[in-house]
């Protein structure tokens, strides 16, 4: 396997535009010949399928979900960067490519980060051309918010529901597409394999989730925009359907897996309320700009409600620690601070797994109504969730999973390793390095799907002949539908003692524990024992009630637990390897005596592309270079 | 907390359903009501049964998967929240608790509690929507939009397309839903060149899938897990019968086709 990001040459300025100049095209005529394979409706997935429609190629649209309104995209609130500059103060393409590689710890590819900012004003644009009713001014004008890690206004958001808000444009779009015949669309349809043929991709295997049917379709390419793998944690702010089965089966048929450890880990979710618990829910960051954060200076006080825990007795972690940012302090760091005093017995709530987020102070300054005014919507969110007034007791939150920068290495022209085998959006590694900031992942989803993979899925079959598409008699299609059956009837027919999702949570415990936010060579070295010994008791004792030939919940689980269960394994065998810390990835072995990430781009400034070599090997290792000509590579300190 | 369920239990589309009870045992009152299910679900798998077959997803009110009616009530006794966002704390210990799928003529069932929601897909295929093809669209703050009329916009736009307001209607209409996206896209500027077409195509659509026609009750609005108004439904009347009154035979001059 050779990695070529096929990066354009000249100055980054130009790369894009060079890019798309020397793209091929297919004669307008001629792209009715071409059917093309989108898995996932997304953000990535919807706006790709339509804008590929919309230019007159074959769409044939896979999701799971019944609808594809319904995909985890649709969850995200905070809101989407774009450097408009609308409010004046000094953003640009520039500033926002600047801060997005900085926000990444130097651990992403600039020509592609510089694109993803180029494009940001464009999908604004797309986006209010559609109806995403964005918050305004008064005087008709869009209105901005500020995020973290940057230093403007560039915020674009539809109340705290902007990424549904942005995936019903997106879908509305894709429906349009499907009454116009451009689309085909496939609900309850999961893709369980890639089908590769003479080297390229040309199809995929899905079960029909309603009858449990497995069927082949064939295409001249194929786009993956099936999302991030954050559930690997089991417990992650991650829809409960999100799995990884999509890309890990096409990493199995050759693609290259990007960066796999990079998690990212945010600080104000809700904690766990017990054995129950199906998955974690984000509270806004905003919060922390008036609440503050504490635990008890000593274990022994955990227990005691915290109206009687005087004022002398409190620990202020992160105001003590980082005194200049204090409780703003960035995500990874907080997430970090947070397990730090956990771990040390002094964490609150069922387990000791929480921090109290305090607004006593806020509520004393400003008064009830006006905390009502800033946050109402939230503190009712969290009084649903935990039967807890936060206006009369502190909040309390812990960190949790709720997204990954790994995923499947892609070129600049986002096709994987795998000729004809395209990914966009969380499912692939390319934009955001080590650390995503926030309001960021919108933005490349449409980024992706809108202004990139149309091009370049173009200049692709430029390159392809329209009569090559395989027949579904071909030998590979038969081969590759009859594993995924076997492996279906495998799966019912083990009959063991223990559901697949009690295996599950032991992964998401072993990933929590040693591959969380701190991990060492020692916690590494054991869960890369630990999880194949689990992989291994999965096989055999696992119980799926139920037939293959039917519409079976637990059948499902269990195939996407199962492959969990090997990505598991890499995601630490990765952060094994890399020998530094940087962003979301704390090896606690490399720090600086602050306790910061401590990178080494000595060894390091690259990304790691896994490539499998079959049942029973070993990964082999491919560094693709990074080269940092635009930005200076430098420490982040937020002391 | 210990309960007593009566769950409807469907094999397949065509297969005849029936009540099955549960006794769930040493639930907590912190955890959601899906949380319970999976609980009965987890104990179902381990004694070799088939689990409920339930529609969920993002378990935070956004993705609109989740689809019970509870005690009778399409999402539960929460006002204003999806199933995955009533917790058990919400019931007594001891209670006996009815669960049955979303039933409408148009929403068939798949298994247990899982129903076919794509007829709400094809309304808005029908029509709701604004053409606006990726690439030659103006800058954004080209298009100035009042904010009462974004805000009102926003206010409707917020549908997360569960179906609840067709599983409360006694008409089993789609009339909440089809208006929601009528009205979003009716108030801004953009919406306006498709706003008749819109309407005569996602009505026409709402008839063709079977769902029944408003009669005003207001079961819709209760059972609205995002509190959408029947005012839209209004708005929705008034564009339809405009158009119908307005409509012109649509030409396409030679050599335009």
């Amino acid at each position: 396997m050779e990695l070529n990001a096929r990066i354009p040459s000249g100055p980054i300025e130009q790369k894009w535009d060079r890019a798309r100049f020397e793209y091929k095209l297919v004669n307008p005529a001629n792209k009715r010949k071409y059917d093309i394979i989108v898995v996932g409706a997304g953000l990535a997935g919807a706006s790709a399928a339509a804008t590929l429609a919309e230019l007159g190629y074959n769409v044939h649209c896979f999701v799971y979900h019944d609808s594809p309104r319904r995909a985890h995209s649709i969850a995200a609130q905070g809101g989407i960067n774009a450097a408009k500059n609308y409010q004046n103060d000094g953003d640009s393409v520039f500033r926002l490519f600047y801060d997005t590689v900085k926000g990444g710890d130097f651990r992403a590819r600039e020509a592609n980060v510089y694109r993803l900012a180029q494009n940001s004003v464009n999908i604004i644009d797309q986006a209010v051309a559609q109806g995403v009713p964005f918050a305004r001014e008064y005087g008709g004008l869009l209105a901005n918010r500020s995020f973290g890690g940057a230093q403007v206004s560039r915020t674009f958001y539809a109340r705290g529901q902007t990424g549904q808000q942005l995936l019903l444009g997106a879908y509305s779009q894709m429906m349009r597409m499907v009454g116009l015949g451009g689309i085909t669309l496939y609900p309850f349809h999961e893709m369980l394999d890639l089908v590769v043929v003479d080297g390229a991709a040309k199809g995929i295997v899905v079960r029909d989730m309603k009858t449990g049917e497995i069927r082949s379709h064939a295409a001249h390419a194929v786009v993956l925009c099936t999302g991030g793998y954050g559930n690997v944690f089991y417990l992650s702010t991650n829809a409960k359907f999100s799995n990884a089965t999509a890309i890990w089966r096409a990493y199995k048929r050759g693609a290259a897996f990007g960066n796999p450890c990079f998690t990212q880990i945010h600080p104000t979710c809700i904690p766990q309320s017990g054995e129950h618990q199906s998955k974690l829910v984000l509270m806004s960051e905003s919060l922390r700009n008036d609440g503050r954060v504490w635990v008890p200076k000593r274990a022994e006080d955990r227990g005691k409600p915290p109206s009687q825990i005087p004022e002398a007795d409190r620990d202020y972690y992160l105001e003590r620690r980082y005194p200049s940012f204090g409780n703003l302090a960035p995500r990874d760091i907080a997430s970090r601070a947070a397990k730090v005093v956990c771990d040390e017995g002094r964490g609150v709530g069922p387990g000791g797994l929480g921090v109290y987020l305090d607004f006593a102070d806020a509520i004393k300054r400003l008064g009830e109504d006006k905390i009502r005014e800033r946050y109402g919507n939230l503190f009712d969110m969290y009084q649903n969730i935990t039967g807890e007034n936060p206006y009369k007791v502190p909040m309390r939150i812990y960190p949790a999973v709720h997204y990954t920068m790994g995923g499947l290495w892609v070129d600049y022209n986002l096709q994987s390793t795998i000729p004809g085998l395209f990914v966009g959006g969380e499912a692939n590694f390319s934009d955001h390095g080590a650390n995503r900031l926030g309001a960021s992942a919108l933005m490349q989803g449409l980024s992706d799907g809108y202004f990139i993979l149309p091009y370049a899925l173009g200049n692709y079959l430029a390159g392809v002949k329209a009569d090559s598409k395989p027949s579904l008699d071909h030998p590979e299609f038969k081969r590759v539908n009859a594993e995924v059956d076997a492996r279906m009837k495998q799966l019912v027919s083990i009959k063991g003692k223990r559901t697949a999702t009690s295996f599950h949570k032991e992964l998401g415990q072993v990933m929590w524990e040693k591959c969380g936010m701190a991990r060492d060579r020692a916690s590494l070295t054991e869960a890369l024992q630990r999880i194949p010994e689990i992989r291994e008791e999965f096989w055999r004792n696992v119980t799926v009630p139920g037939t293959d030939a039917d519409f079976n919940q637990a059948l499902e689980t269990a195939g996407r637990v199962a492959d969990f269960l090997e990505l598991g394994e890499l995601m630490c065998r990765d952060a094994l390897h890399r020998e530094e810390s940087c962003g979301g990835h704390f090896r606690t072995e490399y720090q600086t005596e602050d306790g910061e990430a401590l990178r080494d781009d000595e060894r390091f400034a690259y990304v790691a592309a896994w490539e499998y070599r079959g049942e029973g090997q070993e990964p082999v290792l491919h560094k693709e270079p990074l080269a940092f000509e635009n930005v200076k590579l430098a420490q982040r300190s937020y002391k | 907390m210990r309960l007593t369920l009566h769950v409807w239990r469907q094999p397949t589309p065509t297969a005849e359903g029936r009540f099955v009870t549960y006794t769930a045992d040493d639930i907590s009152e912190d955890a959601s009501f899906l949380e319970m299910l999976d609980v009965v679900n987890e104990r179902l798998i381990e004694s070799g049964e088939e689990p409920i077959a339930f529609s969920h997803d993002c378990r935070e009110g956004i993705c609109g998967s989740c689809a019970l009616m509870i005690n009778g009530v399409a999402h539960g006794p929460v006002a204003g929240a999806a199933t995955c966002q009533v917790h058990m704390r919400s019931f007594r210990d001891g209670d006996t608790i009815v669960i049955e799928p979303w039933r409408a003529r148009a929403f068939p069932v798949i298994k247990d509690l899982v129903v076919d929601r794509s007829a709400l897909d094809r309304i808005v295929s029908a029509g709701g929507f604004i053409s606006a093809p990726t690439g030659g669209t103006r800058d954004a703050n080209g298009i100035l939009v009042p904010k009462a009329d974004s805000d009102a916009a926003m206010d409707a736009a917020a549908c997360i397309g569960c179906g609840a307001c067709v599983a409360a209607c006694p008409n089993g209409s789609a009339s909440l839903f089809t208006a929601a996206k009528v009205t979003h896209l009716g108030l801004l500027p953009q919406g306006q060149p498709e706003r008749s077409r819109r309407v005569l195509g996602m009505v026409a659509q709402m008839d063709a899938e079977h769902f029944g026609h408003c009669t005003l009750y207001g079961e819709c609005q209760d059972a609205c897990p995002k509190q959408i108004s029947i005012d839209t439904i209004l708005r929705m009347n008034r564009d339809y019968l405009k158009a119908t009154a307005t409509k012109r035979p649509e030409r396409v001059a030679a050599g335009e086709g």
